[in-house]
């Protein structure tokens, strides 16, 4: 329960960070919060020959508004964007999962773009990104580029990110004038391995009819998946008991779920369904 | 690949040590080790069981999913912190009084988390303790005395005597 050996690099900044990640290139692994990386090095399933650890690059570590969206920095810690008075008003979906992710010493140190990096299909984060129509900015020393959230995760443990590249900063859409924001789960403890959860996001006109909407599932597949024959069936409705249901049946439908100790794939599947309902209902007030 | 060993000072409850280590080490086996304080346990080494909880720049975090090497410049604080010759600290008086322990193994974790929650919330619920205590597992009490006896250090240290167990 001990890593393999490393060579620990600290930059002091971004662009500091990035030249060291250009020279380590395909050999190196970006250390910030640890709280997915560390175990998987400590039980040797990840033996990186460099870690380029960005904890000493403050420019890297903001939550800000910019052009108009959420934007967290590389280092932004989860409990910081979960406290962040900014990230409540604004992007209120992402703090309502915060508590979810794990326990306050995980948060303390785990960041928003360590968790989507990680790409891990049973967390809560990377169902928020895809639910608030995030955009993903990934930086080498060549320069930048900017991916949606669905196209940035591309299947279990595994992103877009490239060799010599890092992410940057996480771009979450901010809120819809009537923003209604739910996010459930079922784990067997709060902090265990998530069952599965659902990320829903309604804009309400003020008689209750829906504008528009989102729905984002995890434990649905191999990553966060957006749902949107679930949508369809809410959209324009009041979210009544047999809009919410319709939806409900969408994500039974679309989704494909994996089976392990925790839960098997009929099971998740029936839970993606009832909580895709209690979420929808739960965001429009009826419950 | 070589051991590369790297130069590491390390802030632990106000005193600084200093040691060349390997850029592996473990911030709770640096602690164990190198400043040989030996109160902050180290059990799953996978961040699961809280047993190594330690205080980062005053919160929480778990000392076995952090390099030494990659914590230079943040205070760290460990369960040592808490009592003084004279006087165990008011949550360790409350654990001791309310048998929230047995093995002793997972306490120091609990206690550190104890110490972020009641520095948050100084009357917490039943509801919240729980809550703020998911992250670290003790296998001998059933939690039952533990919950307990972060209530009754909460009273104790708003001064609500009244409320001891």
């Amino acid at each position: 329960m001990k890593p393999a050996p490393f060579k620990l690099v600290a930059p002091r900044s971004r662009e500091e960070a990035l030249a060291a990640l250009a020279e380590h290139d395909g050999d190196a692994r970006v250390l910030a919060g640890g709280q997915s990386l560390v175990p998987l090095m400590n039980m040797r399933v990840v033996q990186p020959g460099v870690l380029v650890s960005i904890n000493g690059c403050r420019d890297l570590d903001y939550i800000r508004l910019e052009d108009d969206r959420i934007v967290c920095g590389a280092l932004a810690r989860q409990a910081a964007a979960e406290e962040s008075d900014l990230v409540r008003r604004r992007c209120p979906l992402l703090a309502d999962a915060a508590p979810w992710i794990g326990g306050m010493a995980n948060r303390n140190r785990g960041t928003v773009c360590g968790s989507l990096a990680h790409s891990d299909p049973l967390a809560e984060l990377p169902a928020v990104a895809v639910a608030t129509d995030a955009e993903i900015v990934l930086a080498s020393r060549d320069g930048r580029r900017t991916l949606a959230a669905t196209d940035f995760f591309v299947g279990e443990l595994a992103t877009a990110i490239r060799p010599g590249e890092m992410v940057e900063a996480a771009r979450f859409a901010t809120a819809w004038s009537g923003e209604r924001t739910a996010f459930l789960e079922v784990s067997n403890r709060q902090h265990a391995f998530a069952v599965a959860g659902v990320a829903v996001r309604l804009d309400l006109a003020p008689d209750g009819r829906c504008r528009d909407v989102r729905i984002a599932v995890m434990g649905g597949g191999p990553t966060a998946m957006r749902i949107e024959a679930g949508e369809r069936a809410v959209v324009g409705t009041t979210i009544g008991v047999e809009a919410a249901r319709a939806a409900a049946d969408a994500v039974e439908r679309a989704v494909d779920p994996p089976t392990d100790i925790h839960a098997d794939a009929a099971y998740r599947r029936r839970v993606l369904g009832v909580l895709t309902m209690r979420a929808l209902q739960q965001a429009a007030g009826r419950s | 690949m070589a051991r590369e060993r790297v130069e590491v000072s390390l802030t632990i409850n106000g005193r600084t040590y200093r040691d060349r280590v390997e850029s592996r080490l473990l911030l709770c086996d640096f602690i164990r080790h190198v400043a040989g304080l030996k109160g902050t346990h180290v059990g799953c080494e996978h961040g699961v069981c809280g047993a190594c909880t330690v205080l980062i720049d005053g919160r929480t975090a778990r000392s076995c999913l952090h390099f030494a090497a990659a914590v230079e410049g943040s205070a760290i604080t460990t369960v040592e912190s808490l009592a003084t010759e004279a006087a165990l600290h008011p949550i360790q008086q409350a654990f001791h009084e309310s048998h929230a322990l047995q093995c002793g193994y997972c306490t120091p974790g609990f206690l550190l988390t104890t110490v972020e929650l009641l520095g948050r919330n100084a009357a917490p619920t039943t509801e919240e303790i729980r809550q703020a205590l998911t992250n670290n597992m003790c296998r001998c009490t059933g939690y039952a005395n533990i919950v307990k006896a972060v209530g009754v250090a909460a009273a104790a240290m708003r001064g609500d005597g009244a409320a001891k167990a």
